[in-house]
């Protein structure tokens, strides 16, 4: 591991490595974290070096007195020393120097193994064994078909709206294989793949779908509005980047009940302009919250690319800025994607500080039913990473190669799951919306008279007036 | 046009022919000449295109606008303007009201769209505390009067909780911002190109469930329709009823049934909410002797609570019942319920009734 003291950096970015340093080294014996992710930043810029300007300068001000204080005999010492400021000690330099707008080399990508699913030379990886590489591939996979036929679903006009996550059932699936259950999930909406791997089943994900009567969320929520308490899956929220500040109070109640768990959060690349995105990353910061921040960067915001979203490396990149510890990883690579997110959520619990993680990755489908990305996106570049960088085929082969997949199985259970999606369709179907009294319930813990008036003054309405309700909705 | 007028009114208020009836009359548009037949987002992608042209120091932007946003209203204009003056914003809506006032205070007429009005909220600061304020804060030293917020609102059969919301009583509560919503492609053009002239910010919604359906014939050129009046879109002499946006054309129908039964209603859209209309409504009321409104949003807290009030207050003697309002219920916008939650035609003709016979 490079251990730099640049000069121009100071105390402060030493002590950051060496804090990080030992932190890795601790992981080293169930994990083996590649050095890469932390490589040597690019050469610091120097836009002005006027050498002897600034001390002189500084002498005649408030901080020059500070600095007689300190009764150092050398210039240069004072300067090394600095000044103790509010929020630490702050050294000197007379080369006046800005900070660039971004690294000359971008932060480099965690991986494990390459496209053709092959481990990467010399990378040491966390033991993923067969039950656990081919549970996430099943789930990916079953991930996958339930986006086929729910989309077309949609398409037929059996449910009003879908969103699929093709393109990211590696992040969907490694990510949640990583955690343990105990662990929250604060969704954004493109990641039912968690809520998979955790047991929640095809005809509890239709039943959202359709709005009926076993859906949890009782009707009153668009398609993919997903959420389940005993599988530690808040529910779905359409505003972007609201359950990111949330994650961190859950967090904190987390740390403060001393629970051997971490809140795990998700969004996208877009969510990250949200005013929210950097309350939350800050809150987590100073109150030292144990929760992940996962973000899905899929290079598109329904139609705005990431470079109309932001202008740094990425959103990596965001969290040291707010002190949290950071890395990217290769969406696309399940084995990757898992290990990072086990490492960070050992740190995260380990050590009570959140982590940020950057899923590098792309978005596949439209961004939803209501859309039509050909429209504003190259076809070439989706069908690229529809075929060159699937993560699920990436995936396949790693796991074939190991003798723990076959071909036959592939096709027999990719039908297998058609046919239970499909079976879970003509259920939900078939089956009742909620009852009208669940309009009027949960508005607040009990019914305030109010709502009990107009409960009343709406089933008069019905019963004036049959024929403008729709009749699947039990009075 | 007539498959059209038959989809919206069966949709709306399972009738047809409506938006015929209710598009503005004929000589409130300042050209006079006949315009093609365009559903409403084209009227508003008119009335956009009209305001860059007419104003190099316009600027339309905001999340999704560069490809044409998410309902089409900025369809092209990006190729034509350029994408220094139509422009995709990065995903926050207090950027974009925040950013559209700096930019207004400068001089500009900058056109600020959020891409739903349930989206509207991240952005409330800005528009209450900032753009609200701007003038009067400073002894109008300062104005961002430039500014206008559009966002799509209300009902569209399938939107749930966050994509259906009719959030406008928030900001009639907020001295220093105008708010506007149109009733048809006609009315959204001429409203929309005021909007964005008129000396002070405005918040614009658009009757999101009108975009395709309403289609009328709209002037093709530059023409103004004035803020702050409303408009008796239907005359009649026995109840007043008040509304605006996509809420009207369910009204118009409960006026032509309650017609049927004997009783004759003036219907009136307010188009700006605040400052609004009161001497119009108040002189039909002073006719009719009885007052019903009717919106979207929840009843409680609603406009409809305003308007009554005010009425009440200006014309207590006059009136022969209560003020009637037939509004969305106490509760979030519920995907499955919305039939049961909306104040449909046949609600509003029990209330016709139910006052008439007071
Ligand atoms: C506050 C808010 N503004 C706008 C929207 C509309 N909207 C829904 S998804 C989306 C893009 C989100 O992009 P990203 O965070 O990258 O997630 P992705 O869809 O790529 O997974 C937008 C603008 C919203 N839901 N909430
Ligand atoms: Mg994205």
């Amino acid at each position: 591991m490079a251990l730099r003291l640049a000069g121009k950096r100071g105390l402060n970015h030493f002590t950051k490595t060496l804090i990080l340093n030992t932190t890795f080294r601790s992981y080293r014996s169930s994990t083996t974290i590649s050095d890469s992710h932390q490589s040597k930043r690019g050469n610091d810029y120097s836009l002005f070096s006027t050498n002897g300007f600034v001390s002189r300068r500084f002498e005649s001000t408030e901080a020059g007195s500070q600095l007689d204080v300190l009764s150092s005999d050398d210039d240069e010492e004072q300067n090394q020393l600095g000044v103790n400021f509010p929020g630490g000690r702050v050294a000197f330099t007379s080369e006046m120097t800005f900070l660039p707008e971004s690294n000359e080399k971008r932060v480099q990508c965690y991986r494990v193994i390459d496209d053709d699913g092959y481990p990467l030379p010399s990378t040491q990886f966390h033991h993923v064994n067969k039950e656990l590489a081919v549970k996430m591939y099943s789930g990916m996979v079953t991930l996958q078909t339930m986006d086929t036929v729910l989309y077309e679903a949609q398409r037929q006009g059996r449910i009003s709206f879908y969103v699929t996550s093709n393109g990211e059932e590696a992040i969907n699936l490694a990510s949640a294989a990583a955690l343990s259950s105990n662990d929250l999930i604060l969704p954004q909406y493109r990641e039912p793949g968690v809520l998979l791997w955790r047991g929640f089943t095809l005809q509890e994900f239709v039943n959202q779908c359709f709005g009926n009567k076993n859906d949890y969320g009782k009707g009153r929520q668009m398609p993919i509005h997903y959420g389940s308490q005993k599988h530690n899956y808040f529910t779905v929220s359409s505003p972007i980047a609201t359950q990111l500040p949330q994650a961190v109070g859950a967090a904190y109640s987390l740390k403060m009940d001393k629970k051997d768990a971490c809140v795990v959060t998700y969004f996208g690349d877009g969510s990250t302009s949200e005013g929210d995105f950097h309350a939350s990353l800050n809150f987590a910061a100073v109150m030292e919250a144990p929760v992940v921040f996962l973000c899905r960067n899929n290079g598109w915001a329904i139609s705005t690319p990431i470079t109309e979203q932001f202008r740094s490396d990425g959103v990596v990149v965001k969290g040291q800025a707010y002190g949290i510890r950071s890395i990217r990883v290769d969406g696309n690579d399940a084995l990757a994607s898992y290990n990072a997110v086990r490492v960070a959520r050992e740190m995260a619990i380990n050590e009570q500080r959140p982590i940020l993680i950057e899923a590098l990755t792309y978005r596949v489908g439209h961004h939803s039913t209501s859309d039509d990305s050909t429209k504003y996106r190259p076809v070439d570049e989706i069908e690229h990473w529809k075929a060159a960088r699937n993560p699920v085929s990436i995936f396949r082969k790693w796991v074939q190669r190991k003798g723990w997949w076959s071909d036959n199985e592939e096709s027999e259970f990719r039908s297998n799951i058609r046919k239970q999606v499909i079976h879970a369709i003509q259920v939900a179907e078939k089956t009742e919306k909620p009852s009208l009294g669940y309009m009027f319930s949960d508005v607040y813990e009990e019914v305030p008279s109010n709502l009990i008036e107009q409960e009343r003054s709406v089933r008069e309405t019905i019963k004036r007036h049959p024929q403008d309700f729709p009749k699947d909705v039990p009075l | 046009m007539a498959t059209n007028l038959k989809k919206l009114g069966s949709i709306l208020t399972k009738q047809a022919s409506l938006v015929r009836r209710l598009s503005s009359s004929p000589s409130l548009a300042s050209d006079g000449a006949n315009g093609k037949s365009i559903n409403l987002y084209t009227a508003i992608n008119q009335a956009l295109q009209i305001a860059l042209d007419s104003d190099p120091r316009s600027y339309v932007f905001g999340e999704d606008v560069g490809f044409g946003g998410v309902f089409r209203c900025t369809t092209g204009l990006a190729d034509q303007f350029g994408k220094h003056r139509v422009f995709n914003t990065p995903l926050c809506e207090q950027g974009i009201v925040g950013f559209g006032i700096g930019l207004a205070a400068m001089g500009n007429r900058a056109i600020a769209e959020i891409q739903f009005a349930d989206y509207i909220f991240p952005a409330f600061d800005q528009i209450v505390n900032e753009a609200a304020k701007f003038r009067y804060r400073s002894g109008n030293e300062f104005n961002c009067g430039g500014l206008t917020v559009r966002a799509p609102y209300g009902a569209v059969g399938h939107g749930g909780h966050y994509h259906s919301q009719s959030p406008e009583a928030f900001f009639c509560h907020v001295p220093g911002i105008k708010v506007v919503i149109p009733r048809s492609p006609k009315e959204a053009k001429g409203l929309l190109l005021a909007s964005i002239r008129d000396p002070n910010p405005v918040v614009f919604f658009e009757p999101k469930w009108l975009y395709r359906l309403a289609v009328e014939e709209v002037p093709e050129g530059d023409y103004t329709l004035p803020l702050s009046q409303a408009e008796v879109i239907r005359e009649g002499s026995d109840i007043t009823l008040v509304g605006w946006g996509a809420q009207l054309a369910v009204m118009e129908q409960a006026c032509i049934d309650a017609e049927k039964e004997g009783i004759s209603c003036e219907l009136i859209d307010l188009r700006t909410l605040i400052p609004w209309d009161k001497e119009t409504v108040e002189a039909s009321v002073r006719k009719t002797g009885r007052l019903l409104i009717s919106h979207e949003a929840p009843v409680t807290g609603g406009f409809g609570a305003e308007i009554s009030a005010s009425i009440v207050e200006r014309c207590f003697l006059r009136l022969e019942a209560p003020v009637a309002r037939v509004c969305g219920l106490d509760t979030p916008f519920p995907l499955v319920f919305e039939p049961f939650y909306m104040p449909t035609k046949n609600k509003i003709l029990d209330a016709i009734k139910d006052t008439v016979n007071f």
